[in-house]
Formats: C-alpha cells, sequence, structure tokens
C-alpha cells in the first residue's frame, strides 16, 4: 500500500484487468477493502474506549490511498478497482454518521465534534500529502 | 456483537460478499447520479439503514448475528464511502467543496437520526447500547 509499490504495480494491474468489466472491478475492490477495514477497525477498536477511533483510522488511510490513486494519476482499470472498489470500501460514511450520533446520545458531545473535526481535518490532510507524493514523484 | 466484531471465515466471508455488493450498488448509483450527487445520494441513503438496522438490533433483534454482519460491516459500509468524499471536497471549487462538506455532514447526521427514530416506531421499548 506503500506509494513506491503502488506506483509499480499500477500499471501491471492495468495490463492484467483489461478485459474485465467495470462492475467486476469495483466488486472484486469492495470485496478486498470491506474485508481489510474490518480487520483494522477491530484492531484498532479493540484498544478503545469507546471513541470510533477504528473509523477514523480506516477513513484517513484510505483517503490517503485514494488521494495516490486520482493524483498520480492511475489509469481507469486501476481507479475502478482500488479507487472506486477497495478504498470506497475501505472508508465509510454510514459508520461515521452513526458514530457521531452515538457519541452525542451518550451526552459524549465534545467527543462527537472531536470526531467530526479529527475525520475532516485528518483525511484531508492525507490527501493533501497524496497529492504532494503524487506531484513530487 | 461480540461475533460481529470477530474475523472468523465465516464473518470475513459475509464482510467480502456484502462488500462487493455495497460499493457494486455504490457504483451503479454514481453512474446514475454522476459526480457529487452519487456519492451524497448512497453516503445518505445509506447512513439512514444504517441508522435503522444499528438500533432495531437494540429493540427487536429481527436479525441474526450474521445478517446483520452482511448487511451493515458488509453492505452498507462499502456501499457509503469516506474517502471519495474527502478527495471530490478538496477537488472542488471552494465554495461548492464547503457546501458539499457541510451539506454532506448535516444530512448524513439527519439521515442516521431519521433511521434511530423510523426503529424507535418499530419498537419503542427503552433502547439498550449498540456500536457502529
Amino acid at each position: 500500500m506503500s506509494a513506491p509499490g503502488g506506483a509499480a504495480v499500477a500499471p501491471v494491474l492495468a495490463s492484467a484487468t483489461a478485459a474485465v468489466p467495470a462492475p467486476a472491478l469495483v466488486a472484486v475492490g469492495g470485496a478486498g477493502g470491506a474485508v481489510a477495514r474490518h480487520l483494522v477497525a477491530s484492531a484498532v477498536d479493540r484498544a478503545g474506549d469507546g471513541f470510533p477511533l477504528g473509523t477514523l483510522t480506516v477513513n484517513v488511510l484510505g483517503s490517503f490511498v485514494l488521494g495516490l490513486v486520482t493524483f498520480l494519476p492511475a489509469g481507469g482499470d486501476v481507479s475502478l478497482l482500488v479507487g472506486t472498489g477497495a478504498c470506497g470500501a475501505f472508508t465509510t460514511f454510514s459508520s461515521f454518521s452513526v458514530a457521531t450520533v452515538q457519541l452525542w446520545d451518550r451526552g459524549e458531545r465534545a467527543r462527537a465534534a472531536a470526531f467530526v473535526v479529527a475525520n475532516t481535518v485528518l483525511a484531508g490532510v492525507a490527501v493533501g500529502a497524496a497529492a504532494a507524493l503524487a506531484g513530487a514523484g | 456483537m461480540a461475533d460481529s466484531r470477530a474475523a472468523t471465515p465465516v464473518v470475513l466471508a459475509l464482510v467480502a460478499v456484502g462488500g462487493a455488493v455495497g460499493a457494486t450498488a455504490r457504483y451503479a448509483v454514481g453512474g446514475a447520479l454522476p459526480g457529487l450527487w452519487g456519492t451524497l445520494t448512497a453516503n445518505v441513503s445509506g447512513s439512514f439503514l444504517l441508522g435503522l438496522l444499528l438500533y432495531e438490533a437494540l429493540r427487536t433483534d429481527r436479525l441474526g448475528d450474521r445478517t446483520r454482519t452482511l448487511l451493515t460491516t458488509g453492505v452498507l459500509s462499502s456501499y457509503t464511502t469516506y474517502s471519495t468524499f474527502v478527495v471530490e471536497t478538496v477537488q472542488a471549487a471552494p465554495a461548492v467543496g464547503a457546501t458539499y462538506l457541510v451539506g454532506s455532514y448535516a444530512l448524513g447526521v439527519a439521515a442516521a437520526l431519521a433511521g434511530r427514530a423510523v426503529a424507535a416506531r418499530l419498537d419503542p421499548r427503552e433502547g439498550r447500547e449498540v456500536w457502529a
């Protein structure tokens, strides 16, 4: 998932997947992204205290990778497999919305606000860093 | 919810199948509603459905653990996306990006609250604690 690895793998993936229909690329990427999200978020949340750190982690990491795919830029097939499929499924807006409501419901309003701000700022910084890396490479 | 948080082969298979379905559904919505509207529609409708299913779990719990894992961790979490939302926000013109950011958050939270309200109507008992 590192930037150099992604750059090296991208042309190989592009040629290997050239004949695969777009929805199949998205589906395969989505399956992989969802499993990766579940593993990462579960591992992070296991050490947590009720703050949805797992959701925050996957959203920031996935935004960084999608930033690389977007700004390098990757080919159409890689964009569908890794961007729309894997990064799209690895990150989640629904868990973000519901986790915010749950924090608020428990009376943890400062932590609900901190969760929203942290997702926004850290994911924004991650995309900016990806754009800078892609521009430098 | 201890089962759904585990990484057993069955849970991972359910999440994978759900992820494939959710991502494909998002791709289809994006094809029907290009640009920011597609992502916004998927994120808001997915937030409503996840709110409904998770709060329903507190109350009637009609779904089994495996079905719930398939639908929540698999389908809905993959149907909605944060990464595309952020990249679109960064790439949009400043005024459009700011509107999209605030609008997505407001509608996403409102949708999750609406899902919770519908779940409460299904069974108006006092809720228990659940987790996204």
